[in-house]
């Protein structure tokens, strides 16, 4: 793509792609651990934590992940005035914190994707089969072992179809970024685009960026389920 | 009735698949009132070659005749299929066909998968087609399960709708595919015996079975097939109570 | 009415945000956001229904350049598809000249252009997947009974795909609600975009985004009670006996 004539946007555009990736791959771990966590608070026998993370799961599936996103990241960085401020006033300690727009970025994507992670590792934590870490149990394993040997692999089976769809929405999602001002590589080529007036010199190479990545998950995702499937007919 | 049409003549069929010849040179007629078993083990060809009858399989070569009309077939590149998909389409309608798996249409009720192909393939009307459907239903003992969808169903209840629903066509000839193997043994003796009774009112059937009982007392005729061939074919007493070839005498033997 | 004016006068004289002027903007937003979302499924729904059927053909040549087409728009942000509709269609050369200025005027119009492209792609994609799911020996019947095969599509195929489908094409239809939020990124005054606005106009973001996330929420339990309604009128032959 060298070739092409980017109006010097080139190098602005590649540094934009690798911050959506960067964007992409954080989030996903924050969501996968987020995910885990309130999946197991739902299935745990403590009704407080079922219910926050039936109240976590529920009203972020309910609202526009852009909402979110604006709604903590315009709002956290007055929270977060509001804190310091309590803090000056009370203590006399005068800190400013400036929300950086790249970790609010992670933190926003991980929290609203970790709600649809959790739904996925409910569904597939409850069909598991029981008999099995009964087996575990009987042959002595312990319940961290049994977790990690026997209930996770096999939770993971169930769960990754859930897990890659969602990582495929979370990706696309990472464009929403440019809207609340990160300079992801959507955001380059709208400003390329409103500079040259030629959108389809910047949006299409973008559009083909992504097309890449969701093109080698997708990939990713076929070798991974063979993986998993090893034992099981389908 | 010297001029009455046969219902279905069936002439040196032939079938592969890639390399493997499935059916090599098969033949039957069915009179009116015939029940005809095939009888054999299983990859003997019986079930191929009850569907090649209705062309769900095409056969490559042989001819088909119902009633006296016989299916056009045109030779093409691939090998040979119907020359005309209407006519094909219309001879279907005269062989309503059983199949082992039921395969009642799921998201239709009970009595609408009985009316279905009468009222869009016939072209009976609602009402009519209804009503038939209900008597029907009465005669397999599900007319108070008209409404149920078939997963609401037991297997045995779902095979007696499906005959009802083979019924509704008026069929000049009934294929049976092997109709009570997916079924619990407890469920096969009621399928049997609406079966038999269709047997014993003169319907003429093609059945493939492994219920030698039924093959014994129901049917005018028996076919064994062995790798694509009629190995022996005759009346029920002679075929089953003295087999000639040594692979029908085993294949009937008792296991234990 | 009155009553209730009165209950409500105090508490919006009260308030600095929540003003007669600023409800008018959310009401605005919401009317906006509803008919973008509902017009761009109505119109999507009507493409994906013929384009499922040419997805599932067995022909390479009808079915391929289908499936190119759902790639291409399940594979990339709508954000994308949204500027390149936006944008692309303004900077044509000569095209503020032509008939189509009206198109490029008003930014309802390629909004609704890429979100229905969009919808119809995912749309397609469910509907072919339900399509492949009929169970052979339904369709197997079908035939058997003389039905051809245009026949046997619609009254077999078809309608046990639909309701396979209904699952599925409600949790799109969230899906889109959700995505419709992106229509403020090119000025449209949807309810995200009132949002923002009252944002901006007063710095006060928990008000003005909870505010709206509320009515975001309420839509989607609506949708989904809907639904609900729908698949158990549709799905009652996948339930046990009754």
């Amino acid at each position: 793509m060298l070739w092409i004539d980017f109006h010097g946007y080139g190098p602005r555009l590649l540094s934009g792609a690798w911050l959506t990736f960067e964007l992409a791959i954080l989030s996903l771990a924050l969501a996968l651990v987020l995910g885990l966590i309130a999946a197991s608070a739902r299935l745990s026998r403590s009704r407080g934590a079922a219910g926050v993370a039936t109240t976590y799961t529920t009203l972020i599936r309910g609202v526009p992940d852009l909402v979110l996103m604006m709604l903590l990241f315009y709002g956290g960085q007055i929270g977060v005035n509001m804190v310091t401020d309590q803090l000056y006033a009370l203590f006399d300690i005068d800190i400013f914190i400036n929300i950086n727009p790249f970790i609010a970025g992670v933190t926003t994507l991980g929290v609203i994707y970790g709600a649809y992670m959790a739904e996925t590792f409910r569904g597939a934590f409850m069909a598991v089969d029981e008999g099995q870490m009964e087996a575990a149990r009987a042959y002595g394993m312990s319940p961290w072992r049994t977790f990690k040997r026997i209930r996770f692999p096999l939770m993971m089976r169930h769960a990754l179809p859930g897990l890659g769809n969602n990582w495929q929405v979370l990706l696309k999602s990472t464009a929403l970024v440019s809207i609340i001002g990160l300079t992801d590589m959507v955001r380059v080529a709208d400003k390329a685009t409103k500079a040259t007036h030629e959108p389809f010199l910047f949006m299409l190479p973008v559009a083909v960026g992504y097309l890449a990545m969701t093109t080698v998950s997708e990939l990713a995702m076929l070798w991974l389920k063979r993986r998993y499937d090893t034992g099981f007919e389908h | 009735m010297p001029d009455a049409p046969i219902p279905l003549v069936v002439d040196d069929l032939h079938k592969r698949f890639g390399d493997n010849e499935v059916l090599k040179g098969l033949s039957l007629t069915a009179h009116q009132g015939d029940v005809i078993s095939l009888i054999g083990a299983s990859g003997s060809g019986k079930s191929t070659f009850l569907r090649c009858m209705n062309l769900l399989e095409q056969p490559d070569a042989g001819d088909i005749t119902v009633h006296g009309e016989a299916i056009a077939f045109r030779e093409t590149k691939r090998g040979r299929t119907p020359a005309d998909w209407k006519q094909v389409e219309r001879i279907r309608a005269r062989l309503s066909m059983v199949f082992q798996n039921f395969n009642l249409w799921a998201h239709l009720t009970l009595l609408q998968n009985v009316i279905e192909a009468p009222v869009h393939v016939l072209g009976v009307k609602k009402r009519e087609a209804r009503e038939r459907g209900l008597a029907l239903l009465e005669r397999v003992g599900l007319a108070s399960h008209a409404a149920h969808f078939p997963a609401q169903l037991s297997g045995g209840q779902q095979q007696r709708g499906a005959i009802a629903r083979a019924l509704a066509m008026e069929p000049e000839v009934m294929l049976f595919d092997e109709p009570t193997s997916a079924l619990d043994p407890e469920l096969v003796g009621d399928v049997l015996r609406v079966m038999r009774e269709l047997a014993e009112e003169g319907r003429t059937m093609i059945v493939v079975t492994h219920e030698m009982d039924f093959a014994r007392d129901v049917s005018s005729q028996v076919l064994y097939l062995h790798e694509g061939r009629v190995e022996e074919a005759g009346k029920p007493a002679e075929v089953l109570g003295s087999p000639s070839s040594a692979r029908l005498r085993r294949f009937l033997a008792p296991r234990f | 009415m009155e009553q209730w004016l009165a209950h409500v006068a105090p508490w919006l004289s009260a308030n600095d945000i929540f003003t007669p002027a600023t409800l008018a903007r959310y009401w605005t937003g919401l009317v906006n956001t509803v008919d973008l979302v509902f017009v761009s499924l109505i119109i999507g729904l009507m493409m994906a229904v013929p384009l499922a059927i040419v997805r599932s053909s067995r022909r390479w040549w009808l079915s391929g350049p289908v499936w190119v087409y759902t790639y291409i728009f399940r594979g990339t942000p709508l954000l994308i598809q949204l500027y390149l509709a936006y944008y692309g269609f303004a900077f044509v050369p000569g095209v503020q000249d032509s008939w189509l200025w009206f198109f490029i005027e008003d930014p309802v119009y390629p909004a609704l252009f890429a979100f229905t492209l969009n919808t119809a792609a995912y749309t397609t994609e469910i509907f072919h997947g339900a399509i492949r799911a009929t169970p052979r020996g339904e369709l197997e019947a079908a035939r058997a009974y003389g039905m051809s095969s245009a026949r046997a599509y619609r009254r077999i195929v078809l309608p046990s795909a639909f309701r396979r489908a209904l699952p599925a094409y409600g949790n799109e239809v969230i899906f889109m609600l959700h995505a419709s939020a992106i229509a403020s990124a090119v000025t449209i005054m949807d309810l995200t975009g009132a949002a923002y606005f009252v944002y901006a106009r007063f710095y006060t973001p928990f008000p003005a985004f909870i505010c709206v996330a509320l009515i975001y929420m309420g839509l989607t339990f609506a949708i989904l009670a809907v639904f609900r309604t729908l698949e158990r009128r549709l799905l009652r032959h996948r339930q046990p006996a009754a």
